[in-house]
Parts: structure tokens; C-alpha cells; sequence
């Protein structure tokens, strides 16, 4: 099984992916799977018995299409075909913000050590790194930043907060 | 100026060692050039044709003479002795080892200066008017919603990754010296019938390789409700931009596509979804406000021999005439600091002259600098009794060109000089025109032209919104130039139009000489170039440069 960065209560650990990806034209499958935005919407079913469902998202599909599904998402999963595509950090956010989402909002494709703090603002709680980074190399650069300016996903206080507490 | 409280020092501090870290690991070689690219592009740092150039962003183009010396201590320390400042009011050094940059960022830090969001595909530096704060014709000072801006922008989660770089400009004045029409975004500062501040918006604005004067969005932007509203117009772009063709990846491009009412539409909608969650409370606006330092501006000073000395020295009432704008109190002036010298590479200036910059307003000038999008810098808070003196020391610093608004103040970008996109050089171009033109009397008599040079489609020399736009192409390896008339990227912008085929170098000036030529002809009574060639049209201009062509 492939290795994820989880976070959790502002700790980052290093977890077992229990995910599956399945293809559109794959079968029904055991365990943990995660399948496309359209697969999920056609309603046709992808697992058997009671195993947890995770979406995949290109950055071209829009979260609001999973508004009033979310109870049936353990896992949306957002994709970054290239590092520069900026598009899943908004995805995130309105998942989280807009939509609600509890479960967990995972990144995947060309993701890089560099966005991990921008990541976990928007409100990313799994990380499938890219360049190898360990769970600490991860760690160290999602917590570089002592203070944050914008509210965002993940409630921590942005400076014109913590100057009102000063 | 707005003074750095221990959060905004603790963000440049961990930045820096952020970006320490990263040089470290391409330097090391666990980084590739590729993926080390977009993350030195989000610090300012470009490898261009002979180096690495490094931009630090001067931000809204405010800067202090501490600040001032650091640039020239950096000038000296790890470049050749000087910097350039750019179109975006800010200064770039165009001879850096990767190796010092960390040390460089470190430098900076340690005067409240940073190179973050200088380029890439983010919120860049934001533009504000040079005379913020001194303007007679100003509403307010632009800079507390500039600084405000700053920080909102700054290592932004959600949009650090856009299709495209991104540019907002603040204007409080009438008469717009930000080119705010042709932004991203363009921010013009007004107040409504009730008193309350609010912003009209232009967004979709740009030059580049499609240049277009940006539609207004919204007439009157409560001012309380800005952050939101720009949250919803960069959500709506972040999401929607294309990202296809870096060529159409820019929000103008979006905005044309959709139409600006079906664009207004999306972000209105966006806007209402985010609410009053998604802005500044007021009490930071006011924390901002009072960070920020007031000049001690005295109550109408005596103006001391200005007047005498005025009449009496035809040199120094040249230099009142072109280089002083109006105060918004008596007994002071505003100075602008010419960084055309005859000769010179426009917005170059060396590290002795930083600190005479930085030392005259430190005695004379309440610890004010500011630098323009036409590459001069500006001494916003001089006394009348001292403009004399003022003059002396930048006149002895090779500073006091008397030719600012006149047709020697051109804009040009580094060209084939330094940049790898360039097709052509601009610099040269612009030094020869300058020295035609040299005769103060008759460039006084000529009056207000601008004349700014691109080296290539991208348009960093703002050539579509030149009076008399210059535009370098390359033509089967040799370097050839487009030449537009009637841009503006004033209150009335407008993208200037192609005259006639390109001409090669050796013909430039002597196009630009021949269309001044016939300005003087045709005008009338008190018009300036523009207004005389929006009278008659281009015809008069084409002939005079494409006769001897038939």
C-alpha cells in the first residue's frame, strides 16, 4: 500500500493508503475506492459490500456538482495535473467553507513540499507528495509560517486577529 | 510611512528562510532547475540572458531613506553599484549570484523589504499613486488601502497559483498617475453622496500581447466591502482563467471572453456567497491607518528665497517648472527625481545616488521616497525654502534633469539588453531619442509627450499606452520597430494605434523627429501632442514619417 501524509489536530503523521483507485470502465471493486466525479454522479455503484467511497476531482470539475452527495464521500480527492495548476486550492476551500465537508480533502497528482502550507490553509488534510518528502520535510514546510494575513479553511487566526488579542 | 509591527517582520523573517532553504536544496541538486523554477519565480528571482536578476519590490512605490541605503548597500555588495527601478515601482539588480540571494533576502528583511510575490503567477506588487499623500487633488491617501492590499495579498493559500500574474492599482486623485485602466485590477478611490469612501472598479484591464482598457465593473465599491469583493473576483478568475495559453491565461482575456456584464454576473453572485465573512474588519483599516507614520507637516512655512532665487537662476526655474507638482499645503512642494539623464538607461541609478536620494529626505523631505511607474522617483514633501538646496544636490548627483512629463521621460524596458524574451533592444533606443531631443527649450516648447519602448509583445514598456508607443520586433534577426500614436494610460487611457510598417533602427528617431515636427505644425493654442493628434487624426503623422517611403 502506497504511503500519505495525514493531518490530524495539527499533526502531520505518515498513514496507510487504503485507497483504490478505479477506472470508469473497471468493475466493482472490495474495499476502499475512490472513482471520478462521473461515476459518482451516474449513481452507478462501484463497490461492494462496506467499503468507503472517495471522489476524484480534475481541477476543471466543479465542487458544487457534489453539493447534497457529500454524505455518501468518505474522501474527496483533488488533483494537481501540474504544481502551477491553482485551481484544486479553490475546490478545497469550498468544500470546506461552502459545502461543509468533514471527510478528508486529499491532494494528489504534482503535489510538492513548497505548496504544503498553502495546502493545508485551504483545508487539504492528506497529502500524496510528489517529490518523496518525508513526513518531516512535510511538516517543517507547512509550519514555516508563524503567522498567517487571510482567514482561510483552516481556522487558524490571521494577524489582524491575533493584533486585536495583542 | 506605514510602520512594520513584529507579525509583518516574523512573515518577511520566515519567508526568507523559506527561500534560504530552497536555494539550498537546488543548489544541492535535490531540486531540479524545473521545480526550482516556479519557486525562485514566486521570490522575485529570473534568470535572465547573462545572470540572475533579482526584483525587490518596492511596495506601492513608498520607501523610506533606511530602506533606500539597504538598495544601495545591496547595489554595491552584490551587484555592479546599481539597480534599475521598473514600470511596477520596483527595483530589479540585474547581476545576482543564486548563491547570495538568501543573503540578499536577509538584507532586505532587516530594513522591512522583501522580494515576495515580485513575480510568478500571483498578486504582484501594488501600484499607487507616487504623489499619495501629498497630492492637492487627492481624496485620501491610497496607501492605507495599498498596505491593507499587501497583506491580504501576501502568501495568499488560495490564490498563490493563478492562470496568470495579477496587478491592482490605487488611485485617490481625479487625474490618474497609476495607469489603473489598464490592471488587472484598477482601484479609483471615491466618495459617494453620504461622504463614505468606496472604489470604483475596473477590472480586465492589461497591455501585453491583447491590450485593452478595462471595463468598469462596479461604479461604487462600499470601501468596507473591498476584500470580499476582490476575494470573488479572484475566485471567479482563479477558477474560470484559462490555462491552456500563458498568452490568454490573463483576466482581460476571461473578461472579453464572457463579456464584463456576464463576468460582473459570476463575481456579483461569488460576492454574495462569501458575504461580509471575506472582509477586513475596520478596526484593522484603522490599525493600518494609524501604523502608519504622519509627516510633520508644518503650518504654511515661509517659503525663504524661492521665489528670488527662481528669477534670478534660469537653470533652477527650469527645474520648478518641469519637476515640482502642486502640494496639498503651502509652503511645500512636491519633487520629482529624475532618472533620465541624457545618456542614461531610463530607471538605472547607482548606489551613490540612493544615498543622496536617501540623505535629501532624510534633511529635507520628512523621510519620504517614492518611486513611479515612469522610473523616476519622487521627494513627496519638500519645503519651498529648501527646493533650492534640494536642486543643488541632485543637480551635483546627475538627478536633476529638468524633463519630467517631457519627451525625454520615456519609459523603456531592459530589452535585448538583459531579458531573455526580448527581440530587441530598447535601451539604446531610448538613450538616442533622449539625446535628440536633448535642448531643454525644445523640449519645453514640445510639452507634455510620452514616449515609452517595448522590447518585445510583452509590453513591459507600456508602449500601447505611449503618446508615441515603440514596440521592438525582430525580423528575420534583425531588430525592427512598430510605432503607436495616442495611447494613454492616464484618467482618459486609451491603446494606442499602429502608424505604419515597422522601420529599422537607424530610422527611429528620425520618425519620432519628424512626428514631433508635425505636432508643432498642426497644433493649436495650448494643446498637447495628444490633443492635437486626436484633432487631426494620424494622417498628418503617417505622412510626415512614411513620405519619403512613396
Amino acid at each position: 500500500m502506497p504511503m500519505l501524509i495525514r493531518l490530524s489536530d495539527g499533526v502531520f503523521s505518515q498513514v496507510q493508503d487504503d485507497f483504490v483507485r478505479l477506472g470508469d470502465e473497471e468493475p466493482v471493486a472490495e474495499g476502499d475506492v475512490i472513482i471520478s466525479l462521473g461515476r459518482l454522479l451516474s449513481g452507478q455503484v462501484a463497490r461492494v459490500g462496506g467499503g468507503r467511497i472517495g471522489v476524484w476531482l480534475e481541477p476543471a470539475d466543479e465542487v458544487e456538482a457534489l453539493a447534497g452527495r457529500l454524505d455518501e464521500v468518505d474522501l474527496v480527492a483533488l488533483a494537481f495535473p501540474k504544481f502551477r495548476d491553482g485551481r484544486a486550492f479553490t475546490s478545497a476551500r469550498l468544500l470546506r467553507e461552502r459545502l461543509g465537508f468533514t471527510g478528508e480533502v486529499r491532494a494528489v497528482g504534482d503535489v510538492l513540499r513548497d505548496q504544503a502550507g498553502f495546502m493545508a490553509r485551504c483545508g487539504f488534510d492528506a497529502f500524496s507528495p510528489a517529490d518523496g518528502s518525508t513526513v518531516e520535510a512535510w511538516a517543517a514546510a507547512a509550519g514555516r509560517h508563524r503567522h498567517v494575513y487571510q482567514r482561510a479553511a483552516d481556522g487558524r487566526a490571521p494577524a489582524f486577529v491575533e493584533r486585536g488579542s495583542f | 510611512m506605514y510602520r512594520y509591527d513584529a507579525v509583518d517582520r516574523a512573515v518577511l523573517a520566515d519567508r526568507a528562510a523559506e527561500f534560504r532553504d530552497q536555494v539550498r536544496r537546488r543548489l544541492s541538486g535535490e531540486l531540479t532547475e524545473d521545480q526550482f523554477k516556479p519557486l525562485r519565480l514566486m521570490n522575485g528571482l529570473y534568470l535572465q540572458l547573462h545572470a540572475y536578476m533579482l526584483r525587490v519590490a518596492v511596495p506601492y512605490g513608498s520607501l523610506d531613506p533606511r530602506q533606500m541605503r539597504a538598495l544601495a548597500d545591496i547595489a554595491r555588495r552584490f551587484d555592479r553599484g546599481y539597480g534599475h527601478f521598473t514600470t511596477r515601482t520596483n527595483i530589479q539588480y540585474n547581476w545576482i549570484r543564486l548563491a547570495d540571494a538568501p543573503d540578499i533576502l536577509d538584507v532586505l528583511a532587516a530594513a522591512d523589504l522583501h522580494a515576495i510575490q515580485t513575480s510568478g503567477n500571483c498578486i504582484r506588487n501594488v501600484t499607487a499613486d507616487p504623489y499619495a499623500g501629498a497630492a492637492a487633488d487627492e481624496l485620501e491617501d491610497p496607501r492605507v488601502w495599498c498596505e491593507a492590499i499587501r497583506q491580504w495579498s501576501s502568501l495568499h493559500p488560495e490564490f498563490s497559483f493563478l492562470p496568470r500574474k495579477f496587478k491592482i492599482a490605487v488611485t485617490a486623485s481625479p487625474h490618474d498617475r497609476t495607469a489603473a485602466k489598464v490592471h488587472d485590477i484598477g482601484l479609483l478611490l471615491r466618495r459617494g453622496r453620504d461622504g463614505a469612501t468606496g472604489f470604483e472598479v475596473i477590472v480586465g484591464g492589461g497591455m501585453g500581447r491583447t491590450p485593452y482598457v478595462g471595463p468598469t465593473l462596479k461604479a461604487f465599491l462600499p470601501s468596507d466591502r473591498l476584500f470580499s469583493y476582490l476575494e470573488a473576483v479572484l475566485r471567479v478568475y482563479n477558477r474560470h482563467g484559462r490555462r491552456d495559453n500563458i498568452y490568454k491565461a490573463r483576466i482581460k482575456i476571461l473578461v472579453a471572453a464572457l463579456g464584463a456584464e456576464a463576468f460582473g454576473r459570476e463575481v456579483e453572485a461569488e460576492w454574495e456567497k462569501i458575504g461580509s465573512a471575506g472582509d477586513l474588519p475596520g478596526s484593522e483599516i484603522a490599525r493600518i491607518r494609524d501604523a502608519f507614520t504622519r509627516p510633520e507637516l508644518a503650518d504654511s512655512p515661509a517659503p525663504g528665497d524661492f521665489e528670488a532665487r527662481r528669477a534670478a537662476e534660469p537653470a533652477f526655474a527650469r527645474f520648478v517648472r518641469n519637476n515640482l507638482r502642486a502640494h496639498k499645503l503651502p509652503g511645500y512642494a512636491i519633487v520629482d527625481v529624475s532618472l533620465k539623464g541624457f545618456g542614461e538607461t531610463p530607471g538605472d541609478i547607482t548606489a551613490d545616488q540612493m544615498d543622496v536620494v536617501a540623505d535629501l529626505a532624510e534633511r529635507f523631505g520628512l523621510d519620504e521616497i517614492r518611486s513611479t511607474h515612469e522610473q523616476n522617483l519622487v521627494l513627496p514633501h519638500i519645503r519651498l525654502a529648501d527646493v533650492h538646496t534640494v536642486w543643488k544636490a541632485l543637480d551635483a548627483a546627475r538627478l536633476a534633469t529638468p524633463n519630467i512629463n517631457l519627451i525625454s521621460d520615456i519609459i523603456a524596458c531592459p530589452g535585448l539588453d538583459y531579458c531573455a524574451l526580448a527581440n530587441a533592444r530598447a535601451i539604446c533606443v531610448a538613450q538616442d531619442i533622449a539625446r535628440r531631443f536633448e535642448a531643454p527649450d525644445r523640449a519645453e516648447a514640445i510639452g507634455e509627450l510620452k514616449i515609452k519602448i517595448s522590447g518585445c509583445i510583452n509590453a513591459c514598456g507600456h508602449h500601447h499606452v505611449g503618446h508615441i508607443g515603440i514596440l521592438g520586433v525582430d525580423k528575420k534577426g534583425e531588430e525592427f520597430y512598430q510605432l503607436t500614436l495616442g495611447g494613454s494610460g492616464a484618467e482618459d487611457a486609451t491603446v494606442g494605434k499602429m502608424l505604419g510598417p515597422a522601420l529599422p533602427i537607424d530610422r527611429v528617431t528620425d520618425a519620432v523627429e519628424a512626428i514631433v515636427d508635425a505636432y508643432l505644425l498642426h497644433r493649436k493654442d495650448g494643446e498637447r501632442f495628444l490633443d492635437t493628434l486626436r484633432r487631426t487624426g494620424d494622417a498628418p503623422f503617417r505622412e510626415a514619417v512614411y513620405a519619403d517611403a512613396h
